[in-house]
């Protein structure tokens, strides 16, 4: 279902329209190619030798034996990188990451690499490789990390914004403060006040592709990389910095990508596959299996949070005051300022105080997972305003509304909201057939509330106009999640041709000019943009010539539904084929490029409606049926506007119930793979409804805002407040497991 | 004249909520702050984006402030 504000939304052809993805039957065929794919003359394979402590220090590495296994190309170490003094400290985080240097920092952590001619080789060359460590006390969560005397991770890191700056060293890596108003007035002023406390787990964005990188190092200092990431322009400047090498180096090129989520926009495998193929004289294919995905790439963090809230018995909120914690894995960079921005972004609060820590722990470094950080914060407040919304018997959706967001409100973060669309979600779900049916017996209804930025950044395209008229569209944007069809969409409704007659591409790092990664909701937004400026020149050089074929005045001249017109109707309209065939003679070949770092998200907003039940003998929950509205500005294709809605419930479904990295005292990981990391799977869930609000963003061309994250913010809560509201059992910490509901009811029971 | 508000972190250092000040660019604004308040500059600048009259810019060293604005200095926002 499809709302839209704006009833003056030009009549578009394409736009809107939901034609089959341009790489569909290639994926549904296999014949499309994933990172792992790629088979080179004389490539050879490559395993990584991993860390099997959370903290150790590295007394030695002896490679000799293993450089006399059979096959064996290749061995590398941290010594074979450059060393990260003169780095930036978030490069040398980043080198360091990726191969240990004098101490590994998590169970997964890279010592060495091998390439061999085969991969069994690699694996028992790599078994081979003697490695003496010296055990270190490790420090698995923010509490730990925190607390005095804690082992410490980084003996030179010092914490960031505070002042005065502390003078020795600990695992907080910086704060995030924001504050307005008088929280002692506001909590003054209240009616009603609780306290919580919450915590979250580390949480895998558990795509389904594990990361691949092959690497074809050359003698002439230069390197063919092909990656599967979210961004293969980022992928090439972050490998290059770690080695040292000038980016313009590496041409990277992109593969498919079987699923991201925010988790493929950092490096892990791809320097590896450079340096080893530089050594070995020969491509090298490296590839991770499941547990190495667990272990060793990014999660998003585990939390603690502390939250005191305000409010009114007429509904206003008063006060806030929140504390958070968030683990950043080993190197600092956890998600807790924009946690931070996004906690109360939906509401017009006027005192509040929000602080938010990010703590080294020996985990790996988190990366980024859609609308990163934004979840956590939202699972507390959204927590919270359900159970103020309880105390003062006040509808949901009204208390949502009645501190709600909207254009000329200040957010939290600094900056005055221009046109949003919070309040129509929460009207949409106040009307949808979902809100207004009753909940069924045994069942609990949940809601709640999520906001995120959407960004723009730089993107960059090239349309060309072939000889017959069809047009090819070439950016630099990895397609994650349908956004072939989108720049297709685009320029057919531009040119006024039918999108079969599009043909979207996208290219490596020495053909198309940088672009940012595919993440921050920008893709449709900014590339989007790109695509929209580069057709409109063309459309531009169109009239021209025509003007030039009818010598007459560019101004005589219109673009009508895929056809050159003269205002006086006095000549035959020419078509795109037309004046392709005859490009040649009015001015060479029809192309045309646009670069631009694309400003104007319109940001996102979504509200979700669940009803669930609960098992109140095993602690199972199943969800029964789910909804969620969310403002897309526009929706451009409105099948993967859909699909990312689904999506992202579905990840917060997992999120809420299941999902959690669990560690054994010593700091290992218990559970690296899908049957004991447990994502929800078709079975587990009923149909997701959607309901595409749109509220055009003034500052797109076609009023796109993003669709790609806000959808995971908001299911947390919503599935703790339906929880609560069918057992009254208010669960503080996720995941909402049946082993820890069957506690809390239990716990009840005994009350 | 354009108004620059502080965060609470900024503040910290400031002391004031806001300032007035003549600014035709973000960089010419950043090193007037630091020339009045030594070591801001590089709290303003390192990983963080500019938000002016609402819109957030990263990277937003080299951008004209238009007169009458109300210019932010936010975290900068990245996404999955």
């Amino acid at each position: 279902m499809t709302m839209t504000e704006d009833p003056t939304t030009p009549g578009y052809k394409w736009v809107g329209t939901r034609p089959i993805r341009p790489d569909g039957l290639d994926k549904v065929t296999g014949k499309a190619r994933f990172g792992a794919d790629l088979i080179l003359p004389n490539m050879v394979e490559a395993a990584v030798l991993r860390s099997r402590h959370a903290h150790a220090r590295i007394l030695s590495i002896d490679t000799a034996a293993a450089l006399e296994m059979p096959g064996v190309q290749a061995i590398i170490t941290g010594d074979d990188f450059p060393p990260t003094d003169d780095m930036a400290p978030g490069d040398a985080h980043q080198a360091v990451k990726v191969m240990a240097r004098d101490k590994v920092l998590f169970e997964g952590h890279p010592v060495a690499a091998v390439a061999a001619t085969s991969r069994a080789e690699a694996q028992a060359a790599a078994k081979a490789i003697v490695v003496t460590y010296e055990q270190l006390p490790h420090v698995l969560t923010v509490d730990e990390a925190m607390a005095d005397g804690a082992p410490i991770l980084h003996d030179d890191l010092i914490t960031a914004n505070v002042d005065p700056a502390p003078e020795t060293a600990s695992n907080i890596a910086s704060r995030a403060f924001f504050e307005r108003g008088d929280l002692d007035e506001g909590f003054a002023a209240a009616d009603a006040i609780l306290e919580r406390s919450y915590t979250t787990k580390p949480v895998h964005q558990g795509y389904i592709e594990p990361h691949a990188a092959v690497a074809d190092s050359g003698q002439n200092g230069r390197a063919n990389l092909w990656v599967s990431s979210q961004g293969h322009f980022d992928m090439r400047t972050m490998t290059a910095k770690v080695l040292g090498m000038s980016a313009s180096k590496i041409k990277a090129t992109p593969a498919e990508i079987g699923g991201g989520f925010g988790g493929k926009t950092t490096i892990y495998l791809e320097p590896l596959a450079v340096l080893l193929s530089r050594k070995a004289n020969r491509p090298v294919r490296v590839v991770m299996d499941r547990d190495e995905v667990f272990m060793a790439t990014g999660p998003t963090s585990g939390s603690s949070m502390k939250i005191k809230m305000g409010i009114k018995n007429d509904g206003t909120i008063t006060a806030c005051d929140l504390w958070m914690a968030f683990e950043a894995g080993a190197f600092p960079g956890s998600p807790v300022g924009a946690a931070s921005m996004t906690a109360l972004a939906c509401y017009d609060v006027d005192n509040f105080r929000i602080e938010g820590f990010d703590v080294v722990v020996n985990k790996p470094k988190v990366a980024a997972y859609r609308a990163p950080g934004a979840p956590i914060s939202a699972f507390a407040v959204e927590s919270m305003i359900d159970e103020l919304a309880r105390a003062i018997d006040m509808d949901p959706i009204e208390l949502r509304l009645a501190n709600a967001a909207k254009e000329g409100v200040q957010a939290p973060y600094g900056p005055v909201f221009p046109r949003i669309g919070f309040i129509e979600t929460l009207e949409a779900i106040r009307d949808s057939d979902h809100y207004r049916s009753p909940v069924p017996e045994g069942q609990g209804r949940g809601l709640a509330s999520g906001f995120w930025f959407n960004i723009g950044g730089n993107s960059v395209a090239t349309v060309n106009v072939h000889a017959d008229g069809n047009v090819s569209v070439i950016t630099g944007s990895p397609d994650i999640g349908g956004s072939r069809s989108s720049m297709a969409l685009f320029a057919a409704e531009e040119f006024g041709i039918d999108v079969e007659r599009v043909q979207p591409h996208i290219a490596d790092t020495d053909t198309i000019g940088d672009t940012d990664v595919t993440g921050g909701s920008r893709v449709t937004l900014a590339t989007g943009k790109v695509v929209v400026e580069a057709c409109r020149k063309i459309v531009t050089d169109l009239c021209r010539r025509a003007a030039k074929t009818w010598d007459c005045e560019i101004e005589d001249v219109e673009w009508v539904q895929g056809h050159a017109q003269h205002v006086s109707g006095t000549e035959s309209p020419l078509s795109l084929a037309d004046l392709a065939a005859n490009a040649g003679r009015t001015g060479g070949p029809i192309s045309a490029t646009h670069a631009e770092n694309v400003r104007g998200a319109g940001a996102g907003f979504s509200t979700q409606l669940v009803d669930l039940a609960v098992d109140e003998e095993t602690g199972q929950t199943s969800i029964v049926r789910y909804t969620t509205a969310q403002d897309a500005g526009k929706a451009i294709h409105p099948s993967y506007v859909e699909g990312q809605m689904q999506g992202g419930v579905v990840q917060g479904i997992g999120w809420a119930l299941n999902e959690e990295y669990i560690h054994r005292a010593d700091g290992t990981l218990d559970n690296p793979s899908f049957l004991d990391y447990r994502i929800p799977v078709a079975s587990d869930l009923p149909m997701i409804d959607t309901i595409v609000v749109e509220v055009p963003n003034p500052n797109h061309p076609y009023g796109v805002r993003g669709v790609g994250e806000v959808g995971i913010v908001p299911p947390m809560a919503a599935i703790a407040n339906a929880i609560d509201r069918a057992t009254d059992c208010r669960m503080e910490h996720l995941p909402m497991s049946p082993v820890a509901l069957l506690e809390a009811i239990n716990e009840r029971n005994a009350d | 004249m354009i108004t620059v508000k502080f965060s609470a972190t900024a503040k910290a250092v400031t002391g004031e909520d806001e300032i007035t000040v003549e600014a035709p660019t973000v960089r010419r604004l950043v090193r007037l702050l630091d020339e009045r308040w030594p070591g801001l500059g590089d709290q303003l600048t390192e990983g963080m984006a500019v938000a002016i009259n609402g819109e957030i810019i990263p990277d937003a060293l080299y951008e004209d402030i238009p007169d009458g604005a109300e210019v932010h200095f936010i975290p900068a926002i990245g996404g999955g």
